[in-house]
């Protein structure tokens, strides 16, 4: 789960790491009651999507010409401004597709006068299994492409679990991060900080790009983006209560009321498969055959008729879908559960586009029964080739 | 020949008395026999558990207990996530050689945590989020359908439990079959990695060929590339075919396993399928032609 940025600089400040002051909006009637709660003279008004290069980024509905997502303020009236101007409008990214995403929340900022920009992240790194820091120099900049062009240029930190961040990790990271005087005092409450918080809060990333040492020498997290693990927000009902829903498909909403791991995707044959590994091969063998899939649907080991049910509705609910494949292999997951669910879908919601069916394993037997006798147009399949070839040709007429 | 478990494991069962535990423990008993020897609830401890057929095992109160009253090697895990970090260093803090847990969901922090207490130990972990392990006619613990097996010669090893039932259901239908078929797991942080799994296939006589199915996430198969390609440098090698799933992946979404995510420039499929075909491994771009290319690779 994502939040915004704003909801992660609050987050890292209640725990307190160095953060400027500043007011998340909804209206431009807020605009300058927020202002007028920050220091001044220099502000920094930024969009609230749930992805990066905002900056970069430009709005649709503005001239080609117009400043991009995140703006400098001189004054409180150029603030107003700057926030008319942004909010209510699309703005399109490297991150965000064509289609860009409406700003529906600012968040005004007190300035910073920066001398050096940093980049710093928390994550898990499987290699090892502990949590890591990955910082570089290079701040500001598009991390991916530092790895890429320069990968000497990027360090991890390792933090063994059962000691946290020790004086001789915080003294590496600030060595890697060429930190001097009041940066490195800085630096030995920082980093166990951001530590104590990506631990405590069941982060899954947590990246600060840039972190700053201001002119006066002083370490500030200028932008915060963190997303937690899914599967620990049952325990952190002050987490959860910071999704927002806007930023999201409805149908991966609807989906993971029901624990379904969905993913909306551009191509038109919906699938559900159980297994993450084979859905992402049902997907890439609809590919093989020239077609695109709709969307990677897991259904899960234990998905009861009902939990499958759910699942068929939100893949028949998708104008773009013109067929439907289902590939299950049963493990856990039995097959006349997955046939008993298919049927009830179809009998409540009605079926208009083909469906291909192909059942193995766990009591395939008895889900082939239920649904030869339900009476549906439903084409079984053998194997995996032959259920991808078949959904693939009913679609070609 | 096999790896890691055979017709002589003693299993116990963490969350036997559970809908999943008792069905897969039905399963269980039913493929050859496996040696289930009971089961570990706090609470119900010297009580019994009772199958849908009548079959029955002891109950234990500790792990402990049970490997102290019927010699178990083994332990299955099917405790739901809240509990399954604290299940998996129970089955470690009373030294069980080997603990598999098929729990899906656990939080990756309890992971990190239970790693570090598994990396003191003499314990080995497969898992967690994995279907488990079969050994044809022998043993199988977890959620594998015993009935696409045949024994052969064909070791199987898989970060998907589905695509693992392809492997064997393909490697069977061509007349190979298996010795053993190894689950490792869609997590990002687990027991059980495929160079572990592959060096043990290396070692086992019975083992003529190798199939391994890799997905999109991490550096586990660019790592277990290289190994190979050491190991063949000594001299040791098998014919092997491979699969990545999530070629048509979109970038930074994790499709389903906690694991299967493009991120940080790291984890794409085609890096993965190149680090493979360039330690001999043939990658076949159709998750249904598995059990085909390693026939083609056996023939050369």
């Amino acid at each position: 789960m994502n939040i915004h940025e704003y909801q992660a600089k609050a987050l890292l400040k209640s725990y307190g790491a160095p953060v400027a002051d500043g007011v998340a909006i909804f209206s431009a009637a807020e605009a300058e009651a927020a202002a007028k709660q920050l220091p001044g003279p220099l502000y920094v008004v930024k969009s609230q999507i749930h992805a990066g290069g905002r900056g970069k980024g430009k709005f649709k509905e503005l001239s080609p010409e117009a400043k991009g997502g995140v703006r400098l303020a001189k004054s409180i009236d150029e603030v107003v401004a700057n926030v008319k101007d942004m909010l209510g409008n699309t703005l399109v990214t490297a991150q965000t597709g064509d289609a860009g995403k409406q700003v529906n929340r600012l968040y005004i900022e007190d300035g910073a006068d920066i001398s050096r920009e940093l980049y710093c992240s928390l994550l898990v790194d499987r290699s090892v299994g502990r949590v890591a820091f990955v910082v570089s120099t290079e701040g500001g900049m598009d991390i991916e492409a530092v790895a890429h062009d320069t990968p000497e240029k990027i360090h991890t930190i390792a933090i063994d679990p059962e000691a946290g961040v020790t004086a001789a990790d915080v003294e590496a990271i600030s060595k890697a991060l060429t930190l001097e005087g009041a940066a490195v005092e800085d630096a030995k409450a920082l980093f166990p900080i951001l530590y104590k918080a990506f631990n405590e809060k069941d982060m899954a990333l947590l990246e600060i790009n840039p972190l700053i040492v201001m002119t006066n020498g002083r370490l500030r997290v200028l932008d915060a983006k963190v997303s937690f693990d899914g599967n620990a927000l049952f325990r952190h009902d002050d987490i959860r209560a910071l999704r927002d829903e806007t930023e999201e498909d409805a149908k991966e909403i609807e989906a993971s009321k029901w624990d379904l791991a969905y993913v909306a995707l551009d191509g038109n044959i919906g699938c559900m498969v159980n297994g993450a590994g084979l859905a992402m091969a049902t997907m890439d063998i609809i590919k093989l055959y020239g077609k695109e899939p709709a969307n990677f649907c897991d259904v899960g080991g234990g998905a009861g008729k009902e939990k499958v049910a759910a699942a068929f509705k939100i893949i028949t609910a998708d104008p773009k879908v013109e067929g439907i494949l289902v590939n299950i292999f049963g493990g856990i997951m039995k097959c006349d559960v997955i046939a008993e669910g298919v049927v009830a879908a179809v009998q409540e919601v009605g079926l208009k586009v083909p469906l291909v069916v192909r059942l193995e394993g766990t009591n395939v037997e008895l889900g082939k029964k239920i649904l030869n006798e339900s009476g549906l147009a439903i084409t079984a399949a053998d194997d995996l080739d032959d259920a991808a070839k078949k959904i693939v040709a009913a679609i070609n007429g | 020949m096999s790896i890691l478990v055979n017709k002589d494991t003693k299993i116990l069962v963490q969350g036997l008395t559970g809908k999943t535990g008792s069905f897969h423990t039905e399963q269980a008993l039913a493929y050859y026999g496996t040696k289930m020897v009971g089961g570990i609830h706090p609470k119900k401890g010297g009580e019994t558990w009772t199958g849908s057929k009548g079959e029955s095992l002891p109950i234990f109160a500790s792990v402990t207990e049970g490997r102290d009253k019927t010699g178990a090697d083994a332990t299955v895990i099917y405790v739901p996530p809240a509990g399954a970090a604290d299940a998996i260093i129970e089955a470690i803090d009373a030294e069980i050689p080997f603990i598999t847990c098929i729990t899906e969901g656990i939080p990756v922090m309890d992971m990190v945590r239970v790693k570090a207490r598994l990396d003191r130990s003499n314990s080995r972990l497969l898992g967690p989020n994995c279907p488990g392990i079969l050994t044809p006619e022998e043993c199988k613990i977890g959620i594998m359908p015993g009935s696409i097996f045949r024994k052969g010669s064909v070791g199987i090893v898989s970060r998907s439990g589905t695509l693992t039932y392809e492997a064997v259901f393909q490697t069977t239908n061509e007349g190979l079959g298996q010795t053993t078929a190894v689950g490792i797991g869609g997590d990002p942080v687990k027991g059980t990695e495929f160079i572990d799994v592959l060096e043990m296939f290396l070692a086992d006589d019975a083992t003529t060929s190798i199939i391994m199915i890799g997905e999109i996430g991490g550096s586990a198969e660019e790592d277990a590339a290289q190994f190979l390609k050491d190991e063949a440098r000594k001299g040791r090698k098998k014919p092997m075919a491979g699969f990545i799933a999530g070629r048509t992946a979109p970038k930074g979404r994790t499709m389903g396993h906690a694991g299967a995510v493009v991120s940080g420039g790291k984890g794409d499929a085609e890096s993965k399928i190149a680090a493979m075909e360039s330690a001999g491994i043939k990658v076949s771009p159709s998750p249904a032609r598995l059990g085909k290319t390693l026939v083609e690779v056996l023939k050369g």
